[in-house]
């Protein structure tokens, strides 16, 4: 550095590449030390006689010590190494391996072969566990999974189309979820009885509907507000959905939340183990994973009609207003757009697919309360729509793949207790784990898996806009 | 001569202390281009900005004439509905295009309300009825039309934003073409331009009104473009209009040389001189 910025000093050879990783290693283990010694090294305990004592952890800060270092000297290696090329980022050298040819393949077939995918699974599953661990495949990995994708798809409309910034979005799958838990369980068996078996049916669109009014609600004193503080009052917007519902308990039940709720029916033939239930009217041997297996089969109905109508929108006048406005809200005025009726329908239609979500998940858990609508869900699906490239369908979905399969994959690492000791909870690590591969996705792709943007019309060919040019939205 | 199109009556924009426009009266007429000049920070972006409805004036009265006799008092309408009922299109000085959408795009965005309506306020469309198809099929022809007139249909597909800033003011031209608007108003579309690029944007506006019969209002703060293709000048100098007239009359208006040379009116005279008027 002195030789830098003293001219008295000749200028040194550069230092070769390995000399210099190993020093920005030192560095790196310096710090490391700095930060970690105190945390790590020393921890107090009581021994025998209950007095507090210091028990010193060496080993153990030599471990994070000596993985610091050779992490940093790897990575200054590896690019140093590349730094001479000035080549284009490590994604597109990654995908830049693959040929031309192939590449077009992936991406015209991985749509349909997705789609096979998805309808061939629990089949898959069940022959492949023999029925007896299909269960937690189907219900964990695939219901819990597509949830998540329809509600990012949802998000997506007002996040990634309009470019609106909502932190809320959880209170529409609270307000589907407890539309058709007190519709199901109050009212149906005070008013028609008889349609108890319909419930799930008749309660679909209506929680559609009432999440699609509260959408409005919420859009109308919002729309005002742009960038963070539209974020902040959609948030505020959220928890004031989840007090009220704690704490309205004559409505809702409070903390108790609301259980027994009527599970969905096979179009009026309930799943159950009477004679005229699922198994016995199509003589099969009563099973549980029926149930299962034909709410995977709603679901995955659900979240395509959500993608089929996303991207028939986005098509439509109404959709390409809302791009409009994610790009230019002025532009759009001075182009006699209505820019109120365009947010409050992207709000509108966000929130109808939240509500049938959420009235999806209250039929499959048959229990819910307060807790499953926090915060945390409304930057979960935030995180998806970001990860997967704000507007992207196909990027959104594996988003919501990886960031919740692979955070129920975890709790599958059982084997892991044989390495780190049998204490060790994977699961415990999720959240962290979670963390750190969002830093490094953002950081390998800033603007998401699918950042590019198809058009939704062309004149000679269709050619997709790179993320550079596309604006985020600042609501 | 014509009747007027736009009247614009006591026209006072006040933000807090500063008189951006003060009791400013002029009519552009139909047919013509009508030029609002002046020096820099004179006020005539803030005028825009109320005749299209982005500001509420203070005080005054705009009045949009319609061909069929229709009348709307633009201070009341919202901004919106000045483009889609009153149909006054406008460009903004500092562009404003859709950057991550496509030329052809952005065309069809400014057809908005009619494709609207062809919808059927997108239930039709979502059910794939013919008809919306038939009118996005029109629209996209439409908008080949101005991309035709504007040299752009090579770059049809390519994102707005990768076009040079030249074809940037061509394209916003052509989006608030595509609102089918009686008056357009022009936010300095010659800022920035080359002289070639100039030439070009002129035979734009001339055959924008005399095959569309669309009357112009246009902005411009370097006189010797105004002069060439303007019928009726009004001259601005710190809100206040200071000339109104034909482009030979206003160039001979010692108050003008004066606003834009910055001397008083007494030294006018030596400075015309100076410059060999
Ligand atoms: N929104 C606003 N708030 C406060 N002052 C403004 C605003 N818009 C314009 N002005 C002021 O009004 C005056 C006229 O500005 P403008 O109409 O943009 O001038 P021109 O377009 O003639 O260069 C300037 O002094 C400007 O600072
Ligand atoms: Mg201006």
């Amino acid at each position: 550095m002195t030789s830098a910025t003293d001219p008295n000093f000749a200028r040194p050879a550069p230092p070769t590449p390995v000399a210099r990783a190993a020093r920005e290693a030192l560095f790196a283990a310096i710090i490391a030390l700095g930060v970690f010694g105190p945390l790590l090294a020393f921890r107090t305990t009581q021994d025998m006689q209950n007095r507090l004592i210091v028990e010193t952890r060496y080993g153990l800060i030599a471990i994070v010590v000596l993985l610091v270092f050779a992490g940093r000297f790897l990575l200054s290696l590896w690019f140093t190494r590349e730094r001479p090329e000035a080549g284009p980022a490590l994604g597109a050298r990654l995908s830049g391996l693959m040929p031309q040819g192939l590449r077009d393949i992936v991406r015209t077939g991985l749509p349909p072969a997705a789609l096979v995918a998805l309808f061939v699974y629990p089949m898959m599953i069940l022959s492949l566990t023999g029925g007896s661990g299909a269960l937690k495949w189907i219900d964990n990995f695939g219901i819990q999974i597509l949830i998540y994708v329809m509600l990012a798809w949802g998000l997506n409309i007002v996040v990634g189309l309009a470019g609106l910034l909502d932190l809320g979005y959880v209170a529409f799958y609270a307000v589907g979820a407890y539309a058709y838990a007190l519709i199901a369980t109050k009212v149906i068996p005070a008013t028609f009885p008889g349609l108890g078996v319909w419930a799930f049916w008749i309660c679909l669109p209506v929680a559609g509907i009432l999440a699609a009014f509260w959408g409005v609600l919420l859009g109308f004193p919002v729309l005002r507000l742009r960038g963070d503080y539209l974020a902040i009052v959609t948030l505020a917007f959220g928890e004031i959905i989840r007090l009220v519902l704690i704490n309205w308990t004559a409505f809702s039940n409070g903390y108790e939340g609301i259980s027994t709720i009527p599970r969905p029916s096979f179009f009026g033939v309930p799943f159950n183990a009477s004679d005229t239930g699922f198994a016995a009217t199509f003589g099969l041997e009563f099973s549980p994973v029926y149930r299962t297996i034909f709410l995977y089969y709603v679901i995955v109905c659900l979240a395509l009609i959500t993608a089929w109508v996303s991207n028939r929108l986005r098509k439509l006048p109404v959709g390409r207003a809302w791009e409009a406005l994610r790009e230019d809200e002025i532009a759009c005025r001075s182009l006699g757009i209505n820019t109120v009726n365009t947010k409050l329908t992207a709000f509108a239609i966000g929130a109808m697919f939240g509500g049938f979500a959420g009235s999806f998940f209250a039929a499959r858990q048959g229990f819910i309360s307060p807790e499953s609508f926090t915060f945390m869900e409304s930057a979960v699906i935030l995180a998806i729509v970001v990860l997967g490239g704000m507007g992207s369908l196909i990027g959104t979905a594996i988003a919501a793949v990886a960031m919740i399969g692979g955070t129920e994959l975890l709790r599958e690492l059982d084997w892991l207790k044989a390495i780190f000791g049998r204490d060790f909870d994977p699961a415990q690590y999720r959240m962290l784990i979670f963390g750190l591969a969002m830093v490094a996705i953002m950081v390998w792709k800033p603007r998401g898996f699918v950042s590019t943007r198809m058009p939704t019309a062309f004149l000679r060919s269709r050619r997709a806009v790179s993320a550079d040019h596309v604006k985020e939205g600042h609501g | 001569m014509s009747e007027a199109i736009l009247t614009v009556e006591h026209l006072t924009m006040r933000f807090g202390g500063l008189l951006a426009v003060n009791d400013l009266s002029f009519e552009a007429r139909r047919g013509d281009i009508t030029a609002v000049i002046g020096p820099n920070g004179a006020g005539k972006t803030t005028v825009f900005n109320c005749i299209t409805g982005f500001y509420k004036p203070t005080q005054g009265r705009i009045t949009m004439r319609h061909a069929d006799g229709r009348t709307h008092l633009l201070e009341r309408l919202a901004d919106f509905r000045i483009a889609q009922e009153a149909k006054v299109a406008r460009t903004f000085q500092n562009i404003r295009l859709f950057s991550g959408m496509t030329v052809l795009e952005n065309l069809l965005v400014a057809q908005h309300n009619p494709l609207m309506s062809a919808s059927g306020w997108s239930i039709g469309g979502i059910l794939g009825l013919p008809a919306y198809g038939r009118a996005e099929r029109r629209a996209i022809e439409k908008a080949a039309y101005w991309l035709d007139k504007c040299g752009l249909t090579d770059r049809a597909d390519d994102p707005a934003g990768d076009l040079p800033y030249g074809p940037q003011r061509a394209l916003e031209i052509a989006r608030a073409m595509c609102t089918e608007p009686e008056l357009l108003c022009l936010d300095e579309p010659a800022a920035g331009l080359n002289p070639r690029e100039s030439l070009v944007l002129n035979d734009l506006l001339r055959f924008i009104r005399k095959e569309h019969g669309t009357s112009l209002l246009l902005i411009e703060h370097d006189m010797s473009v105004v002069m060439e293709i303007s019928d009726h000048v009004v001259v601005l100098d710190y809100g206040i209009k200071i000339s109104d007239g034909t482009p030979p009359e206003v160039r001979e208006d010692p108050k003008v040389i004066a606003a834009y040379l910055g001397v008083d009116d007494s030294e006018v005279e030596k400075v015309e001189a100076e410059v060999g008027l």
